[in-house]
Order: structure tokens, then C-alpha cells, then sequence
């Protein structure tokens, strides 16, 4: 069901582990849903003065999907600078794994959406203007997170019973 | 890597040569059909039946008793279903949360006909409580059925005491024996209705029976040549049936010493497994079948250290929502309230007639590197 490159992506990640003078950190999933990702950046200037992500790291609990997809989110984000980030979409990332099964592209938007959060905690930190596209998906990221918790309330009620 | 070391047999078995040999030879030599007058006919015939006599004896019932199937999916349907066809009348069953979906998606089919399911809670070893049975048996309670021994946390029912009760109450009692045939006695003289299916003790897939005891009566699903006394009509798949008494005759030939065996592995695994830092055992230290071991990883997901012990040669299974279909998380562990963390990090160990001591020592000495190269990438720390 995963192909090559997912399988080898998930035996051996790329920067995986938490950059320890990270600039921001975009922290997406939830436990209650079984993935969860965070992904560390690292803003630094390219020589024309722009800023780029110049180091990027993660951390993942979920399925091999989900360790694959942030494996190559972190190599597509790495020397981009913001707005290249910005525009990496879910589909970049299961197209550069040459593929996902249906029922595990959530995991690659995850790693798109963990990617985006991180840009948006540097720029809410810094005191920075949000681009729309970034304040939007933020703004869902959330929306989503709210719902699925009430989606799974029943569980999160056993889980503080036991 | 490819698999070197199968501890997934609860899933299926790998098929015993002597098996396979009997079934070539309904194959390719004796492959009448067994309704035929011919010599070729009267043979494959005979063999279905001595078949038949032996999976019976093998349970102490008698021949006529055991009715062939497809495997146990359609030997729950038959039970359930041509149950409930045959006595309209009575409109309440009795099964637990715990079932296999065979049994539960069969009740759930019947509740959106007019039935009405009852489906008892378990306890957090998965067990169902006899008292609770009793009390929700009611006038028009036609069946109760409870699984043998659960096929993912192992956790044996207290089918003789469940099985009492329902003859007292003049109840039907089904129980789906999957898992616990050839593996643990099972008391039949409680028991109205009983699931096989060969493949889960080294026989072949697409074969298993359904004991339906003398006196009780069930509509077909199969309508056609009535074959099996009307019961299931199609014709008999000589070579599955031939082989499925042939797997049945080799598991109680040697069900003393497998179980002892297993029972050995079973204690080394799960005292191996739970001393590794944030695991837990899911289902009962004592009351279970000797083949199967659920553990829980805190911090990790199921379906990524299933991978990764692929990978290092171990074939294992889990319960982890990110492995269904659906991405819920197992049934059964959410019933008997395993926290979610833990749902997600679960491992289903399973050994077979074929599983070596060498293997167990294998598989434990790879699994804490798993679970700690997993670990190393989570977000997620252990004990924090």
C-alpha cells in the first residue's frame, strides 16, 4: 500500500529530532486522533538578505504515513525562503513521496499544515503582518482541532475517568 | 527485509504440509463431486464424511451436528441469522462490545430489521459479567452470543457459566470459537451453536463449521441442491474439507504440548514486553488463550512499530486506528477503556504450532530497539 519512497523515507528520516535554538515551533494532530507533529524552524537571511527557513527539525507520534510526510516536509521547507514555504501545499508532499493511499493524505496535510503553523508562529512572535493565505489556514487549523475534539469528547471524558 | 519470524497467527496460519497433501489429493486425483453416483462421486464423498465424523468427534458431538461453511464469517451469519429467520417471534439478542465484527455487524444488520440487540459491557480484562447476562435476559431474548476467547486481547469468557444460564433460561447460546478450538476445552454440553474456521490452525482458508445441536432449527442463507441436510446448500469443497479435518485431527494430536508451549512464550512476553518503561498488558495475565499477547507502547503509534518490525523480519499485527479502515481504534480496546494514548501504541503478539523458543527470544531482544528508535521521534516523552 505505501510506496518506495514513503517505506524509505520512514526507515530513514530526514531531520528528525528538535533544533535546540529553533526559532518558532508549529505544533498540529491531536493524540485523541493518533498523529501528532511538531515542526521546529530555524529563520536565517539567504545572501540576497532574504529570510529562509535555514534549519528545520520535527517531532512525530503517527503511523509510517505520518513519519514519512514530515521527513520530506522538512527537506522541501529546508534554504526556502517564507513564502516558498508558505506555498508548499499537502499535494507537494504526497507527490514528492510519489504517492499516499487515499485514506492517509491527512497525514501529508499535516505536514503541510505543521509547516504552515511554524511560519505563523514566527511571524505572530516577531510582531510581524500575517499573509491572508496563512492567517486563513491557521484560522481552519484551529476550527478543525475545536470540532474534533468535540468529535471525540466521549473519549477524552474516559480518558480523565481512568 | 522480508519476514523471517510469523507471530501473527491470529490473523491466519501457515498451512502444515500434511494438510496441503491430503487436500492435493481431493484436487487432482479424487476430485468428484461428491453427489455423483460414480466411483470418483462415492469417493469424494466418503471423504467429506469421515471428515465430518472426525471435526465431530474432535468436540464430542455427532456427525449430523456439524454443518460445513465457508469459514466462520458465514457460520456466525448462519447462527445469527438463520436463528432469528427461523423464530420471528422473539426479537432480542444477547452479544458483547467485544465481539469479532462477523458477529457484531451481523446484530447491528439484524437491529436495522426490527431486531433489538443487546450488547453487554465488558470488564477492563474484557470479560462479561454472568449477572449482567442474566439480568438482561428477557421473554422474548431468543439468542445469546458470546465469543469463545477474544481474538485480539485473548481474554476467555465464562462461556460454561453464560452457557448454563441461557439453558435455564431457554435461551440459545452461539458462541464463536474461533480462536479457542484445539487451543482450550470447550464445554459443549452448553453450548447450542459453535463458529470455526480452519485456517486459523494451520489449515487452509475458505473452510470451517458450524456444530448446530440436534433439536435446534435455523433457515438457510444458501438455498439450492440441499446439500449439508438443507441446512447449506452448495457443493461440498471436498479438498477444504478433507483438509480442515486434517488440521483439526494435527491440533488436538498435539494440543497438550502446543498450549504448554505457548502458555511459556506468553508468560516470557509479557513479562519481557512490560518491563520496558510505558507499556501495559491488555487483557487478562491468566484468563486467556495461551497464542495471544496485546501490549500498549506509550508515546508511539501501532501501525509505525508494526512497520518497523517488518523491517527487522517480525510479522505482528495492532490494534491502532491509523491501521483500520476507518481510523478508529479497535473495538475491543476501546471497551475495555484502554486510554486512547495507549489504544494507539497497541501490539497484537500471536504465536502458532510452528513458533520456536529461538523466536521469542528473537523478537525480544529487537523489540525494545523498536520501541525506543519510534520513541526517539515523538514529541511525546515517556513518563513525562
Amino acid at each position: 500500500m505505501y510506496t518506495d519512497k514513503v517505506i524509505d523515507h520512514f526507515r530513514h528520516p530526514h531531520n528528525m529530532g528538535k533544533l535546540e535554538d529553533y526559532s518558532a515551533v508549529g505544533k498540529v494532530g491531536n493524540i485523541v486522533c493518533g498523529d501528532v507533529m511538531w515542526m521546529y524552524i530555524k529563520v536565517g537571511n539567504n545572501e540576497q538578505g532574504r529570510e529562509v527557513i535555514a534549519d528545520i527539525s520535527w517531532e512525530t507520534f503517527g503511523c509510517t504515513a505520518a513519519i514519512a510526510t514530515s521527513s520530506m516536509v522538512s527537506d522541501l521547507a529546508k534554504g526556502k525562503t517564507l513564502d516558498e514555504a508558505i506555498a508548499i501545499t499537502n499535494t507537494d508532499v504526497a507527490e514528492k513521496l510519489d504517492g499516499l493511499p487515499p485514506i492517509k493524505m491527512h497525514c501529508s496535510a499535516l505536514a503541510a499544515d505543521a509547516l504552515n503553523e511554524a511560519i505563523y508562529d514566527y511571524l505572530t512572535q516577531a510582531g510581524r503582518d500575517v499573509p491572508p493565505v496563512l492567517q486563513q489556514r491557521h484560522e481552519r487549523l484551529a476550527k478543525e482541532m475545536d470540532s474534533l475534539e468535540k468529535r471525540y469528547q466521549a473519549f477524552l471524558g474516559q480518558e480523565k475517568d481512568s | 527485509m522480508n519476514t523471517r519470524v510469523y507471530l501473527d497467527n491470529s490473523a491466519t496460519t501457515p498451512v502444515t504440509p500434511e494438510v496441503l497433501e491430503a487436500m492435493n489429493r481431493y484436487s487432482e486425483q479424487e476430485y468428484g463431486n461428491a453427489s455423483s453416483l460414480h466411483s470418483l462421486g462415492r469417493n469424494a464423498r466418503k471423504a467429506v464424511e469421515e471428515s465430518r465424523d472426525e471435526i465431530a468427534a474432535s468436540l464430542g458431538v455427532t456427525p449430523k451436528e456439524i454443518v460445513l461453511t465457508s469459514g466462520a464469517t458465514e457460520a456466525n451469519n448462519l447462527a445469527i441469522k438463520g436463528l432469528a429467520f427461523a423464530h420471528p417471534e422473539k426479537r432480542h439478542v444477547i452479544t458483547s462490545k467485544t465481539e469479532h465484527h462477523a458477529v457484531l455487524h451481523t446484530c447491528q444488520w439484524l437491529g436495522e430489521r426490527g431486531s433489538e440487540i443487546t450488547y453487554l459491557d465488558v470488564d477492563r480484562f474484557g470479560r462479561v459479567s454472568p449477572d449482567q447476562l442474566a439480568d438482561a435476559i428477557r421473554d422474548d431474548t431468543l439468542l445469546v452470543s458470546i465469543m469463545a476467547g477474544n481474538n485480539e486481547i485473548g481474554t476467555l469468557q465464562p462461556i460454561e457459566q453464560i452457557g448454563t444460564i441461557c439453558r435455564e433460561r431457554g435461551v440459545f447460546f452461539h458462541t464463536d470459537a474461533v480462536q479457542a478450538y484445539g487451543k482450550v476445552p470447550l464445554p459443549m454440553d452448553t453450548i447450542d451453536l459453535l463458529s470455526v474456521s480452519a485456517h486459523k490452525l494451520h489449515g487452509p482458508k475458505g473452510v470451517g463449521f458450524l456444530v448446530v445441536r440436534k433439536g435446534v432449527s435455523l433457515t438457510p442463507l444458501l438455498h439450492g441442491g440441499g446439500h449439508e441436510g438443507g441446512r447449506r446448500s452448495t457443493t461440498e469443497n471436498t479438498p477444504g474439507i478433507v483438509g480442515l479435518a486434517a488440521a483439526a485431527r494435527l491440533a488436538f494430536r498435539e494440543m497438550q504440548s502446543t498450549t504448554t508451549r505457548m502458555r511459556a512464550y506468553r508468560q516470557q512476553l509479557i513479562a519481557s514486553v512490560t518491563n520496558i518503561p510505558g507499556t501495559r498488558l491488555n487483557g487478562h495475565e491468566t484468563e486467556s488463550l495461551p497464542h495471544i499477547v496485546n501490549v500498549s507502547f506509550q508515546a508511539i503509534e501501532g501501525e509505525s512499530l508494526v512497520m518497523k518490525l517488518d523491517e527487522l523480519g517480525f510479522a505482528v499485527s495492532t490494534g491502532s486506528a491509523c491501521s483500520s479502515p476507518n481510523l478508529e481504534p479497535s473495538h475491543v480496546l476501546v471497551a475495555i477503556a484502554v486510554p486512547l494514548s495507549m489504544a494507539h501504541g497497541s501490539l497484537r503478539i500471536s504465536t502458532g504450532r510452528q513458533t520456536t523458543q529461538e523466536e521469542i527470544d528473537a523478537f525480544l531482544e529487537v523489540l525494545p530497539r523498536a520501541v525506543e528508535e519510534l520513541r526517539a521521534i515523538s514529541p511525546f516523552k515517556v513518563g513525562a
